[in-house]
Parts: structure tokens; C-alpha cells; sequence
């Protein structure tokens, strides 16, 4: 705070408090406080019968109101509060912050020591580290992706072989701990609406499926591999490297049916997968890719 | 027309029956929303009944409508009477009257649309927040008019806290509202980052001190003397507690932002002059409960009396819980949790709708020339159902909240949490059900109140006549 404000702080912090002391003095000085209700009113009456009695302090509130000022004056002895002063204990929030952010650095240290070196696919497999990985999961990943890492229409299927990102353990350590930026371009304005819902109907054939309107398929097969194949691969096989889905495959993120494919083409998609890198620590960000790669780890892990 | 020697009572009239309205209204949207936390698909799928958009519904409908009508029925009478004057520009008051009615309408219309400025209890856009200006304005000519015009020498006790309780909420809503519009509907606050957190709060904290304590203490202070028909316990003590109550009540708003990126001092200083308010809150309460020295064998019969004195049972809770919570330990547990919901509803239902239902059943006969309600036992009853329902409520919630909070911190060994956010929801569960049962009971305790007022005033020996203004008073 400047000069000014420190000091008007300080001063109505002191008036208020000198006022509300005197106030209880002035008030209180020289009455009996348990004399009972008299029969002496202040002699004023209103409305007919309102009258006022003139009973002393009750003695005991008037102890509560003087212990909160005391105790008010060694807070602010101790603790920030009058104006610039920092308080004889020199206690911060942000320091109190800062130990209690130190000794969970400490547990830590001591709880995920035994996890040194081990790669991600060898934790996948330490019943340790997936009891500890699963509650980090639970309190910090399963809003998103469901407690079962199932996800949802937008929120990818964990379990699912096949990540938009890859599965290998390098690109699920980097999503987790860098986030990923997911683009789909709109394709309305390149395409048409025609357009849209041939080349929607092609990429519903990718999967192995028969497209609503085979006619519309075939017409959007060679606007598939002119726009489309850059990112998804001429099969539709997708690319890890862009984030590019693979389309080929019965896994889909925002749904599969026929409008929301062409939903997507049309409008296209945004999507953000936050960095949790610098918020929950290196140890804790691989026990969750450790996790998530136990999930569905290859073919030649499971055997 | 009414002559110059009678009271201005039409007002008081429309305030005090449009009260009940409002209060079936606000406490109906209470219900619905207690519902929708139970079963989320009582939303129906429909923006304007979801419930980011029928919350602020509800706390306006509750604290400007329901209370805000109750401060203006309670205040316009009880400054007539002690004053010994009629109300001092009588258009004006009605012009009070039509205009919150309107401002009213207007956050029913707008709020379900989701035009909201984004500031807690003060969602309303700015055509909205500047009609409310003009018409507190009027306010506040018609009851400090009264004031000055008075013939009485003595100010009573009650109208020094309505007129801090007028004031303050012209000053509180003025500074808060300032806001830069960009269309007809949507403002932005002029004020950016943590300043604006702080000037929020400053205005919900007061809005608390003012408009849900000051202004209902003065409601107290006419109708306890008057039920118990004994005089006010203590004149030094009434002294004493308002000029404590409203220069420390103004700093306690920090106390909503403990932990948070306001800078240390601030907080500090909410904390510590929140504790400071527990006694000046007391005050209140003991002023108001002695009064009853003398006459509690009353209690036994007079329903309306049991309303007041429990109402200031709750209001002697809440302002010890409150300080409590701003204790920064204890806030680190509390906030964010039911137990902040808990702690709400005891000083809104408790203290706030019990003290205004009480005066409004001994104020609703005197405004029909009649000494008492239809049915004194439907009184009595509805006392009752309120009451379980409002411990009903604030007691589910109190344990809800402090479960949470429990929950949301525990750790294990190896440093992460115990339990899921989901974990801690599912546990919450039977507490929602608990809640809205006790909001469904204060709910149906309304509906005897309407039946109970409309019988009054649709009785035959109901009379709207002029009530003559005494003679002047030392």
C-alpha cells in the first residue's frame, strides 16, 4: 500500500477501535449491571405505551465486547492487518501456503522414492504405484474422463487401444503433463453444405460401415483425399504426431452417427486437454500416464 | 381521501400483504431449487429453469422482495406511530410502493432470461439497478421526511436503525452497481480483479448488516415492546449496540474472501472486526429477550410472541457462527461448503422470516382495525411447522457442511486425497433430502399465513378507515 492508504487504513482502523472503546466506557462507568429491571423508565413514551427501560450493561456482555477489542489488538500485534505493519509473527498466507506446498513436496519424496527410474510401462504393473495412481485419477482426471476412464461425447475413452495422441509411453506422459491443444478446422465455407455431407458420408465407410447414402460417399471419396488424407492419412488411419483421429477405427470421440460426423466436417472442433505438468509434479504425472498405459497396454505388455 | 390527522396506512397495507406474496413466491423457488440439488432432472432441460438462473431468483425474491417489502410495511408504520405524524409525502411512498413492485416484476422477467450483471445479490442490470436508486431515494425522503416532521422530541429507537439500514443501502447499492453499459442488457462493473471481489463483498456483507440486520432490528424493537407490552429492557444498551453494530459491521465483508488473493491485511481485518460484532450483535438479542422480563408467562399463549423471541434466538446463533466462520482455521474448513448454506438460512429463516412473520401477524389486523388474526391457533401451528422446518434445514446443513469440508481435505499417507469430490457429493445426499423437507415445511407454513391473512382481511368487521394520529409526545 502507498503512503496514503497505509496510513488511512491505520487511522480508521484505530478510530473505529477508539470509538467502540469509549463508547462501552462511557456508557458503563459507575452502574450496577445486575440490579434488576426497575420500575424507571427514561420518561419518554410513544404510541401509546412504548416505553424504554434504562438498565445497566449486563456485566458479562460488556466482558465479551471488551475481550473481542483485546484479543482484536493482539491479532493485530502478531498478525497483518494494520495497514503496512506486518504483524510481529511475520506470518504470510502465501508462506503458509508455501510450507504446506513443502511438506506435500516431502511426502512425496518419501511416497514415490520407490518409483525412481521405473518407466511407465513397468509402474503399469507395480500394484503400488496403481493404488496410489488411481486415487490421483479419481480426484483429478475422472471429472472429464469418468471414474471408469471411460470419458464421454468430448472427452476422450482412456481404455480406448487406440489414443488420438498415442498410447506409447513418451506421448501419454507429454499429453498429461504439457495438455494438448485439439483443432479441427470448419470445412463449411471449402466444402459446401453438399460437400459436407459427401465427404460425411465417405468417412462413414472408413470404419468398415456401409454410408447412409453410398451415392454421396463415392462423391466425397476424392474431396476426402484432397482435403481430408493431410492430416487423417489417405485411409483415414489418423496421425498421433497432429492429434489427428483415426477414423478407421470404431472409436470415436464425439460420436459416430452420420450428423455428428458431419457436424464435425461442417463446423469443425475445439478441444483442450489442460497441463498438469507443473500443478501435480513430475512423480505424480507418471504414475498417471503409468495408469493410463495399464489401461489398455499393448499386445506384447498383456502377454 | 384521508385527512391530515389520520395515519397513511394504504401503503403499509400493500407492502405488508404483497410480504406474504413474495415470501410464497421466494420460498417456492427456495423449494424448487432444494429439489433440483436431489433430482437434477427437475430442471426439465429449460435454461430459465436451471439452476444457475433460478438461484439469484430465489435469494432476490427472499431478501428484496419478501424482506424488502417487510422493511418498507414495517418501517412506513412504525415511524407513523412513533412519530405521532402522518407520512411525510404520501405520493412519494406510494410511488415506493409501484416502483419496487416493478423493480420486482423485472428481476422475475430478467434473471430466469439469465441477464445477470454476475455480482452476488446484486445480479440485476443496471436499468434495473438504476430504477432501484430512484425509488430507495424516495425511500428515503418519505421516512427521514417523517423523521423531521415528527412530533415527538425523541427519536425511538427503532427508527435509528431503519434510517442507518435507509442509508447505508443507498450508499452500499450505489457504489457496487457502478457499472459501464455496453447494451441494454449487459454491463460491466467499473471496478477489475481483487478491488471487485472486495467491493462485492463489502456490498453483500452489508447488504447482510443492513438490509437483513439493521433494518430488522428496528422491525424488533417496535413489535417485542409492543407484543410483551413492557418497555425496552435497556435505552443505554439499544445505544450502545447501534452505534457499535454499524461502524464495525462495515469492515466484516473480507471475511467472504479468507485465503483467497485479497492482500492479508484486508483479510485481517474482516476476521478481527468480525469477532468485534459479536457483542454489538448481542446486544440486539438481549435487549430484545429481556424485554420479556416480567411478561414470559406470555409465551405460553401468544404465538406471535413465541415468532419474536425465537427469531431472536436465531439471530443471537448467527451472529456467534458468523464471527466463527471469519476465524481464517475455521474458514478454511467452512467455506465452500452447505455449512455456509446452513448458516445462511439460520439468520434468513430463523431470524429474518420468523421476526417479519411474527410483526406482520400483529401488524396485519391492526392495519384492518381489528386486535387480532382470524385464527390465533393457525398461528400457533404455523410457528411450529416453521420452526422444525427452519432446525430441520439448519441442522442438516451444519453437518453436511462440516462432512464436507472434512472430506474435501482428508489425506493419505502417500500425500493424495481420500476421497473423490463425487465421493463427498454421494454422502451429501440424505442432507439434501433432510433440507428439503425442512424448506417444504417453512414452505407449507406460508399457505396457513396467506389463509390466515386473507381471512382477516376479507372478515366483515375489516376496516380500511383512517386511524387518528395522537396528540404530540416530550
Amino acid at each position: 500500500m502507498s503512503g496514503f492508504w497505509n496510513v488511512w487504513v491505520m487511522g480508521l482502523v484505530t478510530a473505529n477501535l477508539v470509538f467502540v472503546a469509549w463508547l462501552l466506557y462511557a456508557t458503563s462507568t459507575g452502574k450496577k449491571s445486575d440490579q434488576p429491571a426497575g420500575p424507571e423508565t427514561t420518561g419518554h413514551t410513544w404510541d401509546g405505551d412504548l416505553k424504554e427501560y434504562n438498565n445497566p450493561l449486563p456485566r458479562w456482555w460488556l466482558n465479551v465486547f471488551y475481550a473481542s477489542i483485546v484479543f482484536a489488538l493482539l491479532y493485530l500485534a502478531l498478525f497483518p492487518g494494520f495497514g503496512n505493519f506486518k504483524g510481529l509473527l511475520a506470518w504470510t498466507s502465501s508462506e503458509q501456503w508455501a510450507h504446506q506446498q513443502a511438506d506435500a513436496d516431502a511426502i512425496v519424496a518419501r511416497e514415490f522414492a520407490k518409483f525412481d527410474g521405473k518407466s511407465v510401462a513397468e509402474l503399469s504393473t507395480d500394484p503400488d504405484a496403481m493404488r496410489i495412481a488411481k486415487n490421483l485419477f479419481a480426484a483429478n482426471c475422472s471429472a472429464c474422463h469418468g471414474a471408469d476412464a471411460h470419458g464421454g461425447k468430448g472427452y476422450p475413452n482412456l481404455a480406448s487401444p487406440n489414443l488420438t495422441w498415442g498410447r506409447t509411453q513418451d506421448a501419454i506422459l507429454a499429453t498429461i503433463s504439457m495438455g494438448r491443444q485439439g483443432v479441427m478446422p470448419a470445412w463449411k465455407a471449402a466444402l459446401g453444405d453438399t460437400g459436407v455431407v459427401q465427404v460425411a458420408n465417405y468417412v462413414y465407410t472408413l470404419s468398415g460401415r456401409t454410408a447412409p447414402d453410398p451415392q454421396a460417399a463415392a462423391a466425397g471419396a476424392p474431396q476426402f483425399a484432397a482435403i481430408c488424407s493431410a492430416c487423417h492419412g489417405s485411409e483415414g488411419q489418423g496421425n498421433a504426431l497432429l492429434g489427428a483421429p483415426n477414423l478407421s477405427d470404431d472409436y470415436w470421440i464425439y460420436g459416430s452417427s452420420l450428423q455428428t460426423i458431419t457436424e464435425t466436417i461442417a463446423n469443425g472442433r475445439q478441444n483442450r486437454m489442460p497441463a498438469w505438468g507443473e500443478l501435480l509434479g513430475s512423480e505424480r504425472v507418471k504414475l498417471l500416464a503409468a495408469y493410463v498405459y495399464s489401461l489398455a497396454p499393448p499386445p506384447a505388455v498383456a502377454n | 381521501m384521508q385527512r391530515a390527522d389520520t395515519y397513511n396506512d394504504t401503503v403499509v397495507r400493500q407492502f405488508a400483504l404483497m410480504t406474504v406474496v413474495w415470501g410464497i413466491v421466494g420460498m417456492l423457488v427456495g423449494v424448487l431449487l432444494a429439489a433440483q440439488l436431489l433430482f437434477p432432472a427437475l430442471n426439465f432441460d429449460t435454461a430459465w429453469l436451471s439452476y444457475g438462473r433460478l438461484r439469484p431468483l430465489h435469494t432476490n425474491a427472499v431478501i428484496f422482495a419478501f424482506g424488502g417489502s417487510a422493511l418498507f410495511a414495517t418501517s412506513y408504520y412504525i415511524v407513523q406511530r412513533t412519530c405521532h405524524t402522518r407520512l411525510f409525502a404520501g405520493a412519494l411512498a406510494t410511488f415506493t410502493f409501484w416502483g419496487w413492485q416493478a423493480i420486482i416484476l423485472a428481476a422475475a422477467i430478467t434473471l430466469p432470461l439469465g441477464i445477470t450483471s454476475g455480482k452476488e445479490y446484486a445480479e440485476l442490470e443496471w436499468p434495473i439497478d438504476i430504477a432501484i436508486a430512484v425509488v430507495w431515494v424516495a425511500y428515503a425522503i418519505v421516512f427521514l421526511g417523517t423523521l423531521v416532521k415528527r412530533k415527538v422530541k425523541h427519536i425511538y429507537v427503532a427508527n435509528w436503525f431503519f434510517a442507518a439500514f435507509i442509508i447505508t443501502v443507498a450508499v452500499l447499492h450505489i457504489v457496487n452497481s457502478a457499472e459501464i453499459p455496453v447494451s441494454l442488457w449487459k454491463s460491466y462493473s467499473v471496478y477489475s480483479g481483487v478491488v471487485d471481489a472486495m467491493v462485492e463483498w463489502w456490498y453483500g456483507h452489508n447488504a447482510v448488516g443492513f438490509f437483513l440486520t439493521a433494518g430488522f432490528l428496528g422491525i424488533m424493537y417496535y413489535f417485542v415492546p409492543k407484543q410483551a407490552g413492557r418497555p425496552v429492557y435497556s435505552y443505554r444498551l439499544s445505544v450502545v449496540h447501534f452505534w457499535a453494530l454499524i461502524s464495525v459491521y462495515m469492515w466484516a465483508g473480507p471475511h467472504h474472501l479468507i485465503y483467497s488473493t485479497l492482500p492479508d491485511w484486508a483479510q485481517s481485518l474482516g476476521m478481527i472486526f468480525s469477532l468485534i460484532l459479536i457483542a454489538p450483535s448481542w446486544g440486539g438479542m438481549i435487549n430484545g429477550i429481556m424485554t420479556l422480563s416480567g411478561a414470559w408467562h406470555k409465551l405460553r399463549t401468544d404465538p406471535i410472541l413465541k415468532f419474536l423471541i425465537v427469531s431472536l434466538s436465531f439471530y443471537g446463533m448467527s451472529t456467534f457462527e458468523g464471527p466463527m466462520m471469519s476465524i481464517k482455521t475455521v474458514n478454511a474448513l467452512s467455506h465452500y461448503t452447505d455449512w455456509t448454506i446452513g448458516h445462511v438460512h439460520s439468520g434468513a429463516l430463523g431470524w429474518v422470516a420468523m421476526v417479519t412473520i411474527g410483526s406482520l401477524y400483529a401488524l396485519i389486523p391492526r392495519l384492518y382495525g381489528r386486535t387480532e388474526m382470524y385464527s390465533t391457533r393457525l398461528i400457533d401451528i404455523h410457528f411450529w411447522t416453521m420452526t422444525i422446518g427452519v432446525v430441520l434445514y439448519v441442522a442438516s446443513m451444519w453437518i453436511s457442511g462440516v462432512m464436507q469440508g472434512l472430506m474435501w481435505r482428508a489425506t493419505n499417507a502417500d500425500g493424495t486425497l481420500t476421497y473423490t469430490f463425487v465421493e463427498a457429493l454421494k454422502q451429501t445426499y440424505p442432507f439434501y433430502a433432510v433440507r428439503l423437507g425442512g424448506g417444504l415445511l417453512v414452505f407449507a407454513g406460508m399457505f396457513l399465513m396467506a389463509f390466515n391473512v386473507w381471512k382477516t382481511v376479507t372478515a366483515e368487521n375489516a376496516s380500511t378507515a383512517g386511524q387518528p394520529v395522537p396528540a404530540p409526545s416530550h
